[in-house]
């Protein structure tokens, strides 16, 4: 049975990830040198001119792409328990699933066939 | 040795919330509340809930924060054309506040604690989540997908409509 205390590697990951991005970021700052032009502080310096504020409205198709990113999201989440468990729920459990997923399916070529992940 | 992990974890956790609370930018608020519940999921694990780990991080901390970030970008917040509450409104918000504050804080103090073994029954662990979920609660589960399946259609109907307009 597994403990809180497995899951210190994750931890250690954690710290560690965080620690070289701050280490990097504060390293950057000491070591690089330091020339501020007005160039150089655009947020993107692309060459290309930015224009208008950053905070305008867009499609809300990124906004639908998102949606159903979450609920698909939940999908893989209702998997994980479902395969740590496979072996011991055998053909039953396959076929739950099974049910479970072509539900999803109904719903992903309904999706499909709206078109709604289309870019026009 | 959990004591101090737990001590650690809770003040992160409470500073991330206030945080959420008092940052000027949105974006920012949103950025703290996903350090809040990278914390809350580490509350999790202490308590030995790894599922409730697993789907909190993939979930919350992964999904729905981008959907929240996508929502603040909708919603076209300049600071300029933000309208200044008035000092009434404030004041009102932050009496209401204090005193749903006050009820949750007289409920939590009146309530019994449970001291739940978590570590030996191990009934946060995925396996046992798992085996209830796909046994006892195997009608929910299968509904559940069609409320996911209504929750699709919604979403693209609604999507939908914008485009035909414009």
């Amino acid at each position: 049975m597994s403990t809180p205390a497995d899951y210190l590697p994750i931890a250690m990951m954690f710290v560690v990830a965080s620690g070289f991005v701050l280490f990097t970021i504060f390293v950057t700052h000491l070591l690089g040198p330091r020339r501020k032009t007005e160039v150089k502080l655009e947020p993107f310096e692309c060459g290309i001119e930015s224009q208008e504020n950053a905070r305008m409205p867009f499609s809300i198709k990124y906004f639908l792409v998102a949606i159903l990113f979450v609920l698909f999201d939940v999908e893989i989440i209702f998997m994980y328990p479902w395969a740590v468990n496979f072996k011991d729920m055998g053909m039953f459990g396959f076929v739950e699933m099974l049910i479970f997923l072509s539900l999803f399916l109904v719903g992903f070529t309904y999706i499909i066939r709206r078109g709604a992940l289309k870019w026009e | 040795m959990t004591l101090p992990i737990f001590y650690i974890l809770a003040m992160l956790s409470v500073f991330c919330a206030l945080m959420v609370v008092v940052a000027r930018k949105p974006v920012h608020s949103v950025l703290y509340l996903i350090a809040c519940f990278f914390t809350i999921a580490g509350h999790y694990l202490m308590l030995n809930a790894q599922f409730l780990f697993a789907v909190h991080i993939i979930v919350y901390a992964g999904a729905i924060m981008v959907l929240f970030l996508f929502v603040i970008m909708l919603l076209n917040l300049n600071l300029e054309s933000e309208p200044r509450k008035s000092v009434i409104a404030r004041v009102a918000a932050v009496s209401t506040a204090g005193l749903l504050f006050l009820v949750l804080l007289a409920a939590v103090k009146s309530a019994e604690p449970v001291i739940l073994d978590t570590s030996a029954s191990g009934v946060g662990l995925v396996r046992h989540v798992g085996l209830k979920l796909y046994n006892e609660y195997m009608m929910p589960f299968e509904v559940s997908a069609l409320l996911f399946l209504t929750a699709m259609v919604g979403a693209v109907k609604l999507g939908r409509k914008e485009a035909t307009h414009s």
